[in-house]
């Protein structure tokens, strides 16, 4: 392959997005670690959630972006639309299953208990999980990649609608536990918001260099097995 | 380690930080070990595609029956599915 062709693997911008993430998070676990301040309540706990409010944010976003993704590949018809919205999709889970965890490892140490079934955020996300948990299934569940392509859209758009009014059903519901992190109640200190804000970008590149990655590798496997088929191999 | 020492306070709950912080880097270590294993497997694949469309009997059969272009991206991309 000349240099002049399309070469997937070395993904556009691919190389600078790693930089900056690998830049980035070491920066934000300094924040997390020496700037920010222990917090009065909850003491050291508290800087889990520098790592578990980004997570379940990015996570969310994630799904949307998924939605919207998939939104642009039914008005086009262009297949790299159904791919980025899969990739994000199947990205954001992984980052939620990261988010339930250190969100129960966080309960663990504040509330004694690593789940508690009558706390709304956490139920909710949840839910959502189990709902994305469908579309991996549904998805390989169909042989024509047309068919799969469109069905998978439909879902991805349907349950990216579902997160806002899910996330904004709860923040409507009066009785919680979960500790509100953004808006008028947090009331977060100049120092830990600004690390909050850090960890967060930290964060949303991790995820955009990851995804990135699986976008590129997955084009890569694809043009390797047209080319095996375009010279005769199996 | 100094530094570490004296941003850490004595705590019962040192634990449950350092628990949920391992658990996502491990997660994330995890993913890019799976990402260099299917990379590796699409080198393996590249190799092996250059190898046999490398040979003098293949570049003669494959000249022959004038299949030798290479499908397009696009055209990749509509043939496959993820």
């Amino acid at each position: 392959m000349s240099s002049r062709t399309f070469h997937p693997m070395n993904g556009r911008g691919l190389r600078a997005l790693s930089i900056a993430t690998v830049a980035a998070i070491p920066i934000a676990l300094a924040l997390v670690f020496f700037y920010a301040p222990i917090e009065a309540e909850e003491g050291f706990l508290q800087k889990i959630f520098y790592l578990h409010v980004p997570l379940a944010i990015i996570t969310l976003c994630g799904f949307v972006l998924g939605g919207l993704m998939a939104i642009m590949h039914l008005r086009t018809r262009d297949r790299s639309w159904d791919l980025r919205s899969y990739v994000a999709i199947h990205m954001s889970l992984i980052f939620g299953v990261g988010t339930l965890i250190t969100g129960s490892i966080w309960a663990r140490g504040s509330w004694g208990h690593w789940w508690v079934w009558s706390e709304p955020t956490l139920v909710s996300f949840l839910i959502i999980m189990l709902l994305y948990a469908t579309y991996q299934p549904l998805r390989f569940a169909i042989e024509d990649p047309e068919r799969q392509a469109r069905y998978a859209s439909v879902f991805a758009i349907v349950a990216g609608a579902f997160v806002p009014l899910n996330f904004l059903a709860v923040r409507l519901s009066t009785e919680y536990l979960h500790p509100r992190v953004l808006g008028s109640s947090s009331n977060l200190p100049a120092k830990m918001a600004f690390t909050f804000l850090v960890s967060l970008g930290a964060m949303s590149l991790l995820f955009a260099t990851l995804c990135s990655y699986e976008l590129t590798a997955k084009r890569t496997r694809m043009l390797l097995k047209a080319r095996s088929r375009t010279l005769g191999f199996r | 380690m100094t530094l570490l020492a004296t941003a850490i306070p004595g705590s019962s709950n040192n634990g449950y930080v350092a628990a949920a912080y391992i658990v996502f880097f491990a997660i994330v270590l995890i993913y890019v070990a799976i990402m260099a294993l299917r990379l590796s497997r699409v080198e393996r694949g590249l190799r092996e595609l250059n190898e046999r469309a490398g040979t003098p009997a293949m570049r003669d059969e494959v000249r022959q029956d004038g299949s030798g272009r290479d499908e397009t991206h696009s055209q990749a991309r509509e043939r496959e599915t993820v």
